[in-house]
């Protein structure tokens, strides 16, 4: 973790020499705040534990817990269950990723309401606080750290799932003619100066898909990885994706699939 | 009586045991593709939903990119000759404009998204792919260097009107490029397409030094 950091400062240190004087000064408040970090480690941290203890709280019209939500390793179990989503649930004959499964969850089990759920699931940029979604969706990644990613395949909708993912990914649309592939199937690209990982690529897809949710220091929030493909389809010009979605679902099924045998390493920090 | 209702049944059930056994994930169709990602989307600000349906083009340069098998080499020629057809070039025979103007526009990765406000004035953000200026060091490397651009190839018509007919449409020259068409999508005036012209071609602009 720390080493990570000091990676990026690094980064943003030697970025910090070449640029013209605004954006330094800029870049020097970006290595402030990385300062900050070393000293306080990942802010994401703080984020589990509220989601812990929200996990745990009876909350809701009924009044429970969701400590008895089953992930698909069945209820109760929460470590590891992340790195196995999406996947095939019976109760309610649908694909799931991890934060649909946690709306889910809290609907069932504790009665609260869907439309409240999903109305604002992130919370805006710099300063407000997190949402309730963010933090047990960081609890439920965090506690999965290490375990490996191992998506199931054997219900044919998840095959159908992965398929619908692997035709959306490439599918070319809108006023810029982009898709998923245009940015994230080369090796070695860069949109400015950051990095795309290339989901062709076992080594790229794992990286990628093992350290989201990630805490986003030029936004100083955690992000979840429904907010990642939000974010990027709005850079694709695409309309607003839903929360929860389909698309969302089908996408991260194929990005896990991508990303099978990695090792799960979320809440990371990024830029 | 009963016995040929059991054997019906038995029957039956047999068939749609096999059925199970037999049918496996079915590859979805273009169709439903699009059906489903409509349902996942909502139309917010600009974007609206029929940003989905695709153009012959985005279909044929999906599945390019999905099979990784290029295109039939008279589909090719088919889609980039419509769009170098329909290339619009300035009524007023100027070509070049102020490349400091278009030096912000290189900068700016606004416009068109759904987060964007109602008059955004939209960017080209040649930067995200392209090195332009060599100055400005956060650059990216989807499309060549534009660094000495004018300089390394004058500003002969053909020159002109080629970089001119590249940025309103590049798929005129390569069906699949994947760069955005800033003249014929209306990404971009044409105010603004000669701004960023006189960039790369301009012998005064810094990209030419
Ligand atoms: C126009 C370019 C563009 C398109 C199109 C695009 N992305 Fe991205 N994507 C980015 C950029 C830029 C980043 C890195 C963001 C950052 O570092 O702030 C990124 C990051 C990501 C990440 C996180 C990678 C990591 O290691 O942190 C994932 C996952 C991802 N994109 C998936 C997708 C998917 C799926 C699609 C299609 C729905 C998509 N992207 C479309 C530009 C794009
Ligand atoms: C999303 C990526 C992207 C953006 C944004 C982009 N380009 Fe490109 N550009 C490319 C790619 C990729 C190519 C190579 C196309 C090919 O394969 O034929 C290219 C090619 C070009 C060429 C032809 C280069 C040559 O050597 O013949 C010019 C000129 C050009 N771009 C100018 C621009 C300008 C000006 C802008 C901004 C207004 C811009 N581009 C924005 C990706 C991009």
């Amino acid at each position: 973790m720390k080493r990570r950091i000091a990676t990026a400062f690094a980064t943003l240190i030697v970025a910090a020499v070449a640029m013209p004087l605004l954006a330094q000064q800029d870049t020097q408040k970006e290595i402030e705040r990385y300062r900050q970090l070393l000293a306080d480690g990942n802010p994401a941290e703080l984020l589990e534990m509220r989601g812990e203890a929200l996990w745990k709280e009876k909350r809701g019209p009924k009044n429970v817990s969701l400590e008895q939500c089953d992930l698909g390793l069945g209820p109760g179990k929460v470590a590891g269950a992340y790195a196995q989503l999406p996947r095939y649930f019976k109760d309610t004959d649908r694909v799931m990723d991890a934060e649909s499964r946690i709306v889910h969850c809290q609907i069932e089990l504790q009665g609260l309401k869907r439309e409240d759920l999903v109305k604002r699931p992130y919370s805006l940029s710099q300063g407000e606080r997190q949402t309730d979604h963010e933090a047990l969706t960081a609890y439920v990644v965090g506690v999965s750290r290490g375990a490996k990613v191992a998506l199931p395949q054997s219900h044919v909708k998840e095959k159908e799932s992965f398929l619908r993912g692997e035709k959306m990914f490439f599918f070319k649309g809108g006023p810029y003619d982009f898709a998923c592939s245009t940015c994230h199937a080369v090796d070695g690209q860069r949109i400015r100066l950051q990095d795309l990982p290339n989901f062709q690529k076992a080594d790229n897809a794992q990286r990628a898909f093992t350290t989201w949710p990630a805490y986003r220091v030029s936004q100083g929030a955690m992000r979840t990885m429904q907010w990642r493909l939000f974010d990027c389809f709005r850079q694709q010009r695409f309309p607003e994706l839903t929360f929860l979605s389909q698309a969302s679902v089908d996408l991260i099924t194929y990005m896990g699939v991508k990303a099978q045998g990695g090792t799960m390493d979320s809440p990371a920090i990024k830029r | 009586m009963k016995t040929k209702y059991l054997i019906a049944l038995s029957v039956s059930v047999l068939i749609a045991g096999c059925a199970t056994m037999v049918s496996g994930p079915k590859a979805p169709s273009d169709a439903e593709i699009v059906a489903a990602l409509k349902a996942s989307f909502k139309e917010t600000g600009p974007a609206k939903l029929d940003r989905l349906d695709q153009s012959d083009l985005q279909r044929a340069c999906s599945i390019a990119a999905e099979t990784g098998k290029d295109l039939d080499p008279k589909v090719r020629e088919t889609l980039q000759s419509k769009a170098l057809a329909a290339v619009k070039y300035p009524a007023d025979g100027k070509y070049l404009g102020d490349w400091k103007r278009g030096e912000a526009i290189a900068q700016s990765g606004r416009g068109m998204q759904f987060s964007d406000a109602p008059n955004t004035v939209a960017g080209g953000n040649c930067y995200a792919c392209h090195q332009v200026d060599k100055a400005e060091i956060s650059h990216g490397n989807i499309g060549p260097t534009l660094w000495n651009y004018g300089k390394l190839r004058g500003n002969s018509e053909a020159i002109v009107k080629y970089t001119w007919a590249r940025i309103w449409n590049s798929h005129g020259f390569n069906a699949c490029a994947n760069m955005p068409r800033f003249g014929d999508a209306g990404i971009l005036t044409e105010a603004q397409i000669k701004d960023v012209m006189a960039l790369l071609l301009d012998p005064e602009s810094p990209v030419n030094k």
